[in-house]
């Protein structure tokens, strides 16, 4: 077992982990620890993407998620001032009903994933910057100029959204 | 045991699942938005991983448009939660049952 399979059940524990504490947290239910095990969640997760030698990805991931989601998200935590809302219990039938379901679904992903042998070529496609870029200007050039146009369009939305409205 | 692409996939599917979980079962608006972008990474793991293992890179660059695309979603959506606050004071969901029949 060399270096880079310890580091991916390293990290893979880590994902999980934090993922669990992200939706479940034993010691407090504040929407605030959430958001900051959803970072350690994402930054461990770019950790994976480098052991897949995604290397713009893992950065990526970092930078927007880790960065600017998460920025929004504790911003609008704070503005909505959330405390009177903590201390609701969870139903005992809800949560019954929704392990039991969630849990066939994750029999059904593993047993179907173990069962399907998926083929797997030898691995050399590295995820560099250049590389990656040379194929998004050129192969994806309409699907990035449409996202571009998406997120003007995000913004614009928002802005329209979260305006006072005057009388 | 060597690290093939069926244990990315299985830790892939274990955070989506988790992500469904916690929509299913929380009642605050924005810890199930948290979990929904569980999910969107759960799938962008998966995606990187094939691209990796198959030896081809368009699953990276799907991965990156659906990041663009979880940030522009990501802003709209928390608008609108913010939207719904001022005009209803609470962002839990079971106190959002107008449209229910």
């Amino acid at each position: 077992m060399g270096l880079p399979d310890i580091l991916f059940y390293v990290f893979a524990a880590l994902t999980l982990l934090c993922g669990v504490l992200v939706i479940a947290n034993p010691f407090s239910r504040s929407p605030v620890t959430s958001a900051m095990f959803l970072v350690l969640t994402i930054i461990s997760m770019a950790g994976l993407f480098v052991l897949l030698h995604a290397f713009f990805l893992a950065a990526v991931q970092i930078l927007v998620y880790a960065g600017a989601v998460m920025v929004l998200f504790l911003f609008v935590i704070m503005l909505l001032d959330l405390k009177a809302e903590e201390h609701r219990r969870v139903k005992k039938f809800a949560l019954i009903a929704g392990m039991i379901s969630v849990g066939a679904v994750v029999t059904i992903f593993v047993r179907s994933i173990l069962a399907a042998r998926p083929e797997v070529h030898l691995p050399a496609a590295e995820g560099e910057p250049a590389v990656l870029g040379k194929l998004l200007f050129t192969h994806y050039l309409l699907p990035f100029e449409v996202v571009s146009v998406l997120l003007l369009v995000a913004m614009i939305g928002v802005i329209l959204l979260s305006k006072k409205e005057t009388k | 045991m060597h690290v093939g692409l069926e244990h990315y996939l299985i830790v892939s599917a274990l955070l989506f699942c988790l992500g469904l979980l916690g929509v299913v079962l929380r009642r605050n608006l924005l810890v199930i938005y948290m979990s929904l972008e569980l999910m969107l990474n759960a799938a962008n793991l998966a995606l990187v991983s094939f691209s990796w293992f198959n030896n081809n890179l368009n699953g990276q660059i799907l991965v990156f448009f659906i990041i663009t695309v979880a940030a522009a979603e990501v802003s709209v959506g928390l608008a609108l939660i913010v939207a719904l606050y001022r005009k209803r004071q609470t962002a839990h969901v079971e106190d959002l049952t107008t449209m229910k029949l």
